[in-house]
C-alpha cells in the first residue's frame, strides 16, 4: 500500500517533470477563468444577503429570498419579465428564417463573381458597431430625418419612431435583421454549396422543379444547422441584445424598451442596490437555463432526435 | 450544369434574382446616405435632401470632428484597447488550445469542463463588477482587457486546428530531443500563423466596436475608447467637450452637432468596412471552423 503510493507519486512527480510546460501553457487560461469566472458565479450569492461594502460578500448577512420576492411583487415586475420575453421571442421568430431565405437565393446565384459581390455587401453591416447602428437609428428616425420625410409626403404628419412604445420592438428586430442576417447566411451558404449537382440534375430530370428542389433537396442538407443555430439562439434569449436594447431607450419608450438586462443594469451600477440587482440578474439565468433546455428538448423530438447535446 | 429549367423555374430565378437586388439595396443605401451627407450642411440637408452635386459639398464636418481632441484620443485608445486585446486573448486561448490538444495532458476532460460550463452559466454584471472594483482595477485599462480574455470559443477552435497537426512532425523533434518549449515555439507557433490571424481578426473587431465594458469600469473620460465618445456624440447628443465654443448660438451648435454626427459615423466604421474586404475569407474562415464545433 505504502508502497504503491509511493509509486504513484513518483510517477506523478516525473510526468509533472516531463509535461510541466503544457501545464504553464494552460495556467494563464485556468487561473483567468477561475477569477473572472467562477469568483463572480461564487459572489451570485449576494443575491440572497443584505450585502454591505463594508462587511464583504462573506460577512453579509443572508436574507434568503427576500430580493426574489421584492422584485416578484414589484409592480414593475409583469412589464419589465413581458417586455424582456416579447422582444427576444419575436426576434427570434422574425430573425431566425431570413438569413436561411438569403442563403437558399444566393445558392441559386450562378456566377461565382456576382454571387460573391452579393455576399460583400450584405455581410458589410455585421462590421458596424452597436453604438453606430443605434446612432443611425436615431438619424434616419428623427422627425426630420430622410424616412419621416417620406412618411410627412404620405400623411402628412411625422411619426415619432423612437419614442412611442409600439415601435420599439419593432425597429428593433427588423434593424437586427438588417445588421445581422447577411452574416448569419454564411453558414447556410457553406452548407449548400457541398450539395452534389448531380442530385438536381437527376431531380430536374424527374421533372422536379425548383421549388421543388429547393423543398427537396437543399432544405433538408441545410436542416441539421438550423436546428443547432434554433437552440443556440434560444438558448441566449434572455441576455442577447442588452447593449442595443440600453441604448435605444428613450425616458418616452421606457414602457416596452426596459428588459431584465437594462433593469438589472440601472438598479445595480446606477443605483448601486448591488443585491437585489445580483437577484434579478440570477432570476434572468435561471430562466434562461431552463429555456435552452426545454428548447433543446423540443427540437430534439422534432430532428429526429439530433440535438445540442 | 445541366440543370433544364423550365418557365416556372426561369419565372422564380428572376424573382430571386430581384429579391436580392432589394436586399442589397436595403443594406447600400442607408450607407450611401450616410457617407453623402457627411459631406454636406445639416440644413441644405433638411432643405434640399441628399445632393450629389459636388458644389454642395464641405468638408467643415470632418475639419470639425477631427479637431476634437476627445475623438482623436477616443480613436487612439481603441486601436491601443483593440490591440492589446487581440493580443492577450489570442495569446492565453492559443496556449490553453495547444495544452488541451495534448492527449497526454492528464485532467483534460476536467479543464474542458471547466472551461465549457461557462458558456452557459456566469455570475452575471453585479458579481462581475463588484470583483473587478474589488481587485483594483476600475478605472484601469486592464478592465477592458483582462475579464473577458478567456474566450472558450477561441480555446475549442484552436485545440481542433492543433489536433489536426500530424503528430509525426511533433515526435521527430521530439526523437532529436527537442523539449515540449522547442517543440511549441519552433514548430507548433510557426504552423499556426493562419488560426492565430483568424483569432485576432475577430478579437480586434470585437473589441474596437464594444462599449459596455468601457462603460462601467471606465469613469475617466480620457480612457474612454472610440465607441464611448461616439456614444456621447450620436445618441446622447452631447458634443464632446471643447469641440464647440460655448458662446456659440443655440442653432448654430445644433447645426454643427447634426454635421459631425455623419462624419463621426463615417470615421468610426470605414476602418473595418475598408479592411474586411481584403480579410473577408478569413472572416468565413472563422465562422466555418466555429461551426465544426
Amino acid at each position: 500500500m505504502v508502497h504503491r503510493e509511493r509509486r504513484s507519486a513518483g510517477k506523478g512527480l516525473e510526468f509533472l517533470r516531463k509535461n510541466y510546460f503544457l501545464y504553464i501553457l494552460l495556467a494563464p487560461a485556468l487561473i483567468l477563468t477561475l477569477i473572472f469566472k467562477y469568483v463572480p458565479m461564487y459572489g451570485a450569492i449576494i443575491a440572497f444577503k443584505d450585502f454591505s461594502p463594508i462587511k464583504g460578500i462573506l460577512g453579509s448577512e443572508w436574507v434568503g429570498l427576500k430580493h426574489f420576492e421584492k422584485f416578484l411583487s414589484s409592480p414593475n415586475f409583469d412589464v419589465i419579465l413581458m417586455n424582456t420575453l416579447k422582444l427576444s421571442f419575436f426576434g427570434l421568430i422574425f430573425s431566425f428564417p431570413v438569413p436561411i431565405i438569403l442563403a437558399l437565393m444566393l445558392n441559386q446565384v450562378r456566377r461565382a463573381s456576382v454571387k460573391k459581390n452579393i455576399q460583400l455587401f450584405l455581410y458589410a453591416p455585421n462590421f458596424i458597431s452597436v453604438v453606430v447602428i443605434v446612432g443611425m437609428l436615431f438619424i434616419f428616425l428623427s422627425p426630420t430625418g430622410p424616412i419621416n420625410q417620406f412618411v410627412i409626403w404620405i400623411t402628412g404628419e411625422p411619426l415619432m419612431f423612437m419614442s412611442k412604445p409600439e415601435y420599439f420592438r419593432w425597429i428593433y428586430i427588423l434593424s437586427d435583421i438588417w445588421q445581422g442576417a447577411g452574416w448569419a447566411s454564411i453558414i447556410y451558404v457553406a452548407a449548400l454549396a457541398n450539395v452534389d449537382p448531380e442530385l438536381h440534375n437527376a431531380a430536374s430530370l424527374d421533372g422536379a422543379n425548383l421549388l421543388q428542389r429547393i423543398r427537396n433537396i437543399d432544405l433538408p442538407t441545410i436542416r441539421p444547422i438550423m436546428a443547432i443555430v434554433f437552440i443556440l439562439a434560444a438558448g441566449g434569449i434572455m441576455s442577447i441584445g442588452f447593449e442595443k436594447a440600453y441604448l435605444m431607450q428613450t425616458s418616452m419608450n421606457l414602457p416596452a424598451s426596459e428588459i431584465i438586462a437594462t433593469y438589472v443594469y440601472k438598479v445595480g451600477l446606477q443605483s448601486g442596490d448591488y443585491a437585489y440587482s445580483a437577484a434579478v440578474g440570477l432570476f434572468n439565468s435561471v430562466i434562461n437555463v431552463i429555456l435552452l433546455i426545454s428548447v433543446n428538448f423540443i427540437v430534439k423530438k422534432l430532428n429526429e432526435g439530433e440535438g445540442l447535446y | 450544369m445541366a440543370v433544364k429549367h423550365s418557365r416556372f423555374d426561369r419565372f422564380l430565378l428572376t424573382l430571386i434574382g430581384i429579391f436580392l437586388t432589394l436586399a442589397v439595396l436595403i443594406v447600400v443605401v442607408p450607407l450611401v446616405y450616410i457617407i453623402v451627407a457627411s459631406f454636406m450642411d445639416p440644413t441644405v440637408l433638411l432643405s434640399k435632401g441628399l445632393s450629389f452635386n459636388l458644389s454642395d459639398w464641405s468638408l467643415e464636418g470632418y475639419r470639425k470632428i477631427l479637431s476634437n481632441p476627445a475623438m482623436v484620443r477616443g480613436f487612439g485608445n481603441a486601436v491601443f484597447y483593440s490591440a492589446a486585446f487581440a493580443f492577450v486573448t489570442v495569446t492565453v486561448s492559443v496556449c490553453a488550445g495547444y495544452a488541451l490538444s495534448e492527449n497526454r495532458l492528464a485532467g483534460r476532460h476536467v479543464f474542458m469542463t471547466l472551461f465549457i460550463i461557462t458558456m452557459f452559466f456566469g455570475g452575471g454584471l453585479i458579481p462581475t463588477y463588484l470583483l473587478v472594483r474589488e481587485l483594483g482595477m476600475l478605472n484601469t485599462v486592464w478592465a477592458v482587457i483582462i475579464p473577458g480574455a478567456v474566450n472558450v470559443w477561441n480555446i475549442i477552435l484552436s485545440r481542433t486546428f492543433f489536433k489536426g497537426i500530424p503528430n509525426e512532425l511533433k515526435e521527430a523533434a521530439n526523437v532529436d530531443g527537442a523539449s515540449d518549449m522547442r517543440i511549441f515555439f519552433g514548430i507548433v507557433l510557426p504552423l499556426s500563423k493562419p488560426i492565430i490571424f483568424v483569432l485576432a481578426l475577430y478579437a480586434f473587431v470585437g473589441q474596437w466596436n464594444a462599449f459596455f465594458d468601457a462603460m462601467i469600469y471606465l469613469e475617466d473620460p480620457k480612457l474612454h475608447p472610440l465607441q464611448l465618445v461616439l456614444r456621447s456624440i450620436l445618441i446622447q447628443n452631447q458634443a464632446a467637450p471643447g469641440m464647440i465654443n460655448d458662446q456659440l448660438a443655440m442653432a448654430e451648435l445644433k447645426r454643427l452637432s447634426e454635421m459631425i454626427k455623419y462624419s463621426a459615423i463615417v470615421i468610426s466604421s470605414l476602418p473595418l468596412l475598408v479592411m474586411y474586404p481584403f480579410f473577408q475569407k478569413y472572416f468565413e474562415k472563422g465562422v466555418m471552423v466555429g461551426s465544426l464545433k
